[in-house]
């Protein structure tokens, strides 16, 4: 059963573009769109893909954001927790997907339709752990 | 050619995750919650995210290189090392606790420049810990997948 709240219509319509978004990248700068790896060569704070194509990537990213703003209304994002709470799951994102070579996109989108043997051990790491998270968090009434 | 290819994909990777309410990290958090009011839709966009990449990596195969560059230039898919199992581990917890990866926090700058500025600035301390402690004089490999 779908829960009300669920949106998988418009779930599946970002997915598609940002799979094409991927593929894009892929096809056409033969690079894989992986936005921490992207992120952290944009700043000079990793290696790979030629600087100004990392830059506009990430620039890139609001600007779609907000096109979608202007073109369909107001999207929701909901920030229910403290900025304190934000920064310290920040640096460890941070920390997390240079040490593990990639996040939701680079290992998720990208390398499990590879079938990357390092991107689905990743992806299915970081979504237990996650899990696990969220699951402890309920329990100790670490909600936002 | 290749810079403005890097724009158009980060402008549509943006659009595609506010339209799929992956800005949202209430939402994000809510598929993390398996136990709890468990929200499907991040699946429904990692569906669509990797039927169309699964489409891509079918025509790589079929080309010799990339439109806009010399060559395809991609990471290794072996091995898995303790370091990936560490780190994706690490990633799970800290994207658990914020409801936010690192598109997702790029991109919500257009909508809560705040949140988003705190975030993405921990998280770039966090790149530099990554960087600082890579010994500098190994070899600067491109980012693993």
């Amino acid at each position: 059963m779908m829960p009300d709240y669920a949106m998988p219509l418009q779930g599946l319509i970002g997915g598609l573009m940002i799979g094409t978004a991927a593929a894009i990248m892929l096809l056409g700068a033969g690079r894989i769109a992986g936005v921490s790896g992207l992120a952290a060569r944009a700043i000079g704070l990793g290696g790979g893909a030629p600087r100004a194509l990392a830059i506009l990537f990430v620039l890139g990213l609001p600007i779609g954001a907000a096109l979608v703003t202007l073109v369909a209304g107001p999207v929701v994002s909901r920030f229910p927790m403290s900025l304190a709470t934000l920064a310290v799951a920040g640096l460890v994102v941070g920390v997390g997907t240079r040490l593990g070579s990639g996040c939701t996109s680079g290992h998720g989108v990208c390398g499990v339709s590879r079938l990357s043997r390092r991107s689905i051990v990743a992806t299915l790491t970081f979504m237990l752990t996650g899990f696990v998270t969220v699951a402890v968090l309920n329990m100790v009434g670490g909600g936002w | 050619m290749r810079t403005i290819i890097g724009l158009i994909s980060g402008v549509l990777f943006g659009a595609g995750l506010a339209v799929s309410g992956m800005l949202d990290p209430v939402r994000v958090r809510g598929f993390l919650d398996l136990f709890g009011q468990w929200d499907p839709t991040l699946a429904f966009v990692m569906g669509g995210a990797m039927l169309a990449m699964a489409i891509a990596w079918l025509i790589q195969r079929r080309m010799a290189a990339p439109v806009a560059a010399p060559a395809f230039d991609l990471p290794d898919t072996d091995p898995i090392t303790p370091r990936l199992l560490a780190g994706a581990a690490l990633f799970g917890v800290g994207w658990a606790l914020g409801g936010l990866c690192p598109g997702p926090a790029l991109a919500a700058f257009a909508i809560n420049p705040l949140a988003a500025a705190v975030f993405t600035i921990a998280m770039m301390a966090g790149f530099a810990i990554v960087w600082a402690f890579d010994r500098p004089d190994s070899p600067r490999r491109p980012a693993r997948v």
